[in-house]
């Protein structure tokens, strides 16, 4: 307990250093949620969620397993969609503009929030062509030389280039794991788009992956709106500006990040922050 | 009747003997309060298998050789000089008279003066025999029962006895598997080169008329396989062309589109359509698909068959549908969810996330389906007998009537054959050259199956 705390700590000197000591939300609202509700056939998933995400900066959403975290995550770009038996209710909009309105084209607005998943999950095609497939399917190149663009400058942005810049013909599949989570980075990234959903990524990696990620996301927060999900509070507390804590599909308690894990208000909050719940 | 004696005597060596082992294990645990190796269950087993495999030894010795003794003791039965005078097959039909009698179903005809004697004779050594062996083994099955016990110590390692036992009732089990396929390829090579010793190999691979005489007589005919060979490959094509393109999509959307509540009344019946016999199938192709298909021809102006290559093709089709549509479907279900979600994430459409990432991980599982449904489309016989037509003519006009190698091996083999001529023996070299065609196709799909498989994962 003493360690976390004196890691949370130490952490949130560096935040303290490292930006802007005021709250991010005073930055422009990219996206906000008001009363999301989600039911999986009968079970209700998520209780009223109302949040606001601010502009290039990382929310992080923490909880115990089954929490909601992830389910909300997937209401941002639309991906419950798949999953039959799925409702979403409420309302969510980006830059004001209701993403569940009837005409919003979903293909877009996945354009325009890219998601990286738990697990690496690169297409089994080469390196080039995973980061080529976004561009690709969206015209986003209008030749050869705009597309060899847009995938070097992507690989590059995910840090990933000169590692694989030798062999971009090879499978996506060969890279290892933290390898992989990155070029599924570079591939979100290559589409341009505004907002980065993140649902555990480093939850498959080994710690020096994991690390290598975490910076990369620090770096990214400068250009993308990034709200990440994930289970480890260290990792919260390391890369986020403002977090929110779910709990059995409610959302207890939002905040900057400095605050929640040094000074948080709610009851339930200060349990799983002590490692009391989950 | 004997039978089931038998079966009920060795169950109960089996009842008992496990009860045994069982037993006496459990009282090595509560009289010595020891650590004993392994369960009562594996002493139970370990003490059933002795019992078993000698009382079944004997059963089977005698299931074996038994038949022999009692025809020789039969033929024993019958006075020497009436031996002397019958001939192969009177001898039997005095054999199996005895029999009738022995087992009281009686004869018709008068009795031969030994016959009834005989009779009598023979129903006291069956009984005989019969009780013999039973009580053999019985002691048999006994004695490694006592054995057995014996052996049961707290040390005794009977769990790895039973599991080797296992081990070793498996590898029979597959090698009974191969060792058929072994035999049957075996039969056909050595059969199919008595063929070739009447005609000569080149003149069947690679001759192009094929027009067997069977009247018999010192002409044999024309063997040429290329007429056969090129229906099978047309009808095939076509039988392809009509299933891949409509299974692979029906799969496709029973995986990817379907409701759930509409996939679980789909699929079942569509796997129907594979419970239908072929006969069915040929019947269909005979009755509607021909002469459907000669209209449409006649209206747009060509002259099509009603049976045909194009009609066996079309039905053959539809009968492999689900075929690769069941095969398809559980292999795109195996994609996993995460690469779906990753071409969804990126803001690809439903269409483009099958066409760019699940068909293409799918492929090496997906082939091997098509392959599998090609294999299956060669060897189809019942349709191609009554669709196709029956004319061995080399020609490509897939709208004529056509014969395949499966109608030919129908043709040759049916009503009287005695293996003797090249008439019948061709069969063997036909069915061999089946063998080999599908056989190198599947070794063709698992190549396949490898070579993508190694590059995706």
């Amino acid at each position: 307990m003493d360690m976390l705390a004196g890691k949370v700590k130490k952490t949130s000197q560096n935040l303290d250093s490292a930006m802007n000591p005021t709250d991010v939300l005073d930055r422009p609202i990219r996206l906000t949620a008001r009363d999301v509700t989600v039911h999986y056939g009968a079970k209700q998933a998520l209780h009223g969620i109302s949040i606001d995400i601010p502009d290039r900066a990382v929310t992080a959403f923490i909880g115990p397993s089954g929490c909601g975290k992830s389910t909300f995550l997937r209401c941002i770009n639309r991906m419950n969609d798949t999953i039959e038996g799925a409702k979403v209710g409420g309302t969510i909009k980006l830059d004001g503009e209701d993403i569940y309105a009837q005409d919003l084209d979903v293909v877009e607005l996945r354009a325009r929030i890219g998601m990286v998943f738990q697990k690496p999950n690169p297409f089994p095609k080469s390196i080039y062509d995973n980061v080529a497939y976004g561009p690709r399917i969206h015209g986003l190149a209008r030749n050869k030389t705009d597309l060899d663009e847009i995938v070097v400058s992507s690989l590059r942005k995910a840090g990933l280039f000169e590692e694989v810049k030798d062999r971009l013909a090879e499978p996506g599949t060969g890279l290892s794991g933290g390898q992989q989570q990155r070029l599924c980075i570079a591939r979100a990234i290559a589409v341009g788009p505004e907002v980065i959903l993140m649902d555990e990524p480093c939850s498959a990696l080994d710690p020096i992956a994991t690390a290598v990620i975490e910076e990369l996301i620090d770096e990214l927060r400068e250009n993308y709106t990034i709200v990440i999900v994930t289970h480890s509070m260290q990792q919260a507390a390391r890369v986020s500006q403002r977090t929110a804590f779910f709990h059995l599909g409610n959302l207890i308690e939002q905040g900057q990040t400095e605050d929640i894990f040094t000074n948080p208000v709610n009851k339930q909050t200060q349990d799983y922050i002590m490692g009391r719940i989950g | 009747m004997n039978a089931l004696v038998v079966a009920g005597v060795l169950l109960v060596i089996l009842g008992i003997s496990y009860q045994t082992g069982w037993s006496r294990s459990r009282n090595l645990v509560t009289t010595n309060g020891v650590t004993v190796h392994s369960r009562p269950q594996y002493h139970g087993t370990f003490t059933a298998l002795w019992a078993m495999l000698p009382a079944l030894a004997v059963v089977l010795l005698w299931a074996w050789f038994g038949g022999d003794i009692t025809r020789n003791y039969t033929v024993s039965l019958i006075p020497t000089d009436t031996v002397m005078s019958l001939d192969q097959m009177g001898l039997n039909n005095a054999i199996n008279r005895i029999n009738s009698l022995a087992s009281g179903y009686g004869v018709t005809g008068e009795l031969a003066p030994y016959e009834q004697a005989a009779g009598d004779a023979l129903r006291s050594f069956n009984f005989i025999t019969f009780a013999g062996s039973l009580i053999l083994a019985i002691v048999a099955g006994g004695a490694g029962l006592l054995y057995a016990r014996s052996q049961i110590t707290a040390r005794l390692r009977a769990r790895n006895q039973v599991e080797r036992a296992v081990n070793i009732l498996l590898l029979a089990c597959s090698a009974v598997a191969i060792l058929t396929t072994v035999g049957i390829v075996a039969s056909l090579v050595t059969e199919a080169f008595k063929f070739f010793t009447f005609i000569n190999p080149i003149d069947f691979f690679f001759g192009t008329v094929w027009a067997p005489n069977n009247a018999g007589g010192t002409n044999h005919g024309q063997y040429g396989l290329l007429p056969l060979l090129s229906g099978t490959l047309m009808i095939t094509a076509i039988a392809m062309l009509v299933a891949v393109p409509v299974g692979l999509m029906a799969a496709i959307y029973l995986s990817q589109y379907a409701p759930k509540s509409l996939r679980a009344v789909a699929k079942p019946l569509i796997e129907i359509l594979a419970g239908i016999p072929t006969i069915v199938f040929g019947f269909f192709a005979l009755v509607t698909v021909g002469p459907f298909l000669r209209d449409v021809g006649n209206a747009i102006g060509l002259q099509v068959s009603a049976t045909s290559a194009l009609t066996a093709g079309v039905v053959m089709g539809i009968m492999i549908i689900p075929f690769v549509s069941s095969l398809s479907d559980d292999i795109l279900n195996q994609v996993p969810r995460t690469l779906r979600d990753g071409a969804y994430g990126l803001g690809a459409t439903q269409s483009e996330t099958i066409r760019n990432v699940l068909l293409p991980a799918a492929l090496p599982g997906i082939v091997g389906a098509f392959l599998l449904a090609v294999s299956r489309a060669i060897g189809e016989t019942m349709i191609v007998v009554l669709a196709a037509g029956n004319a061995p003519i080399l020609r490509g006009n897939p709208l004529e009537p056509v014969s395949t190698i499966t109608v030919s091996i129908v043709n040759q083999l049916t009503g009287d054959t005695d293996f003797t001529g090249p008439q019948s023996l061709v069969g063997f070299a036909l069915g061999l050259t089946l063998f080999v065609v599908t056989l190198c196709l599947n070794i063709f799909a698992l190549y396949i199956v490898r070579r993508f498989r190694e590059q995706y994962e």
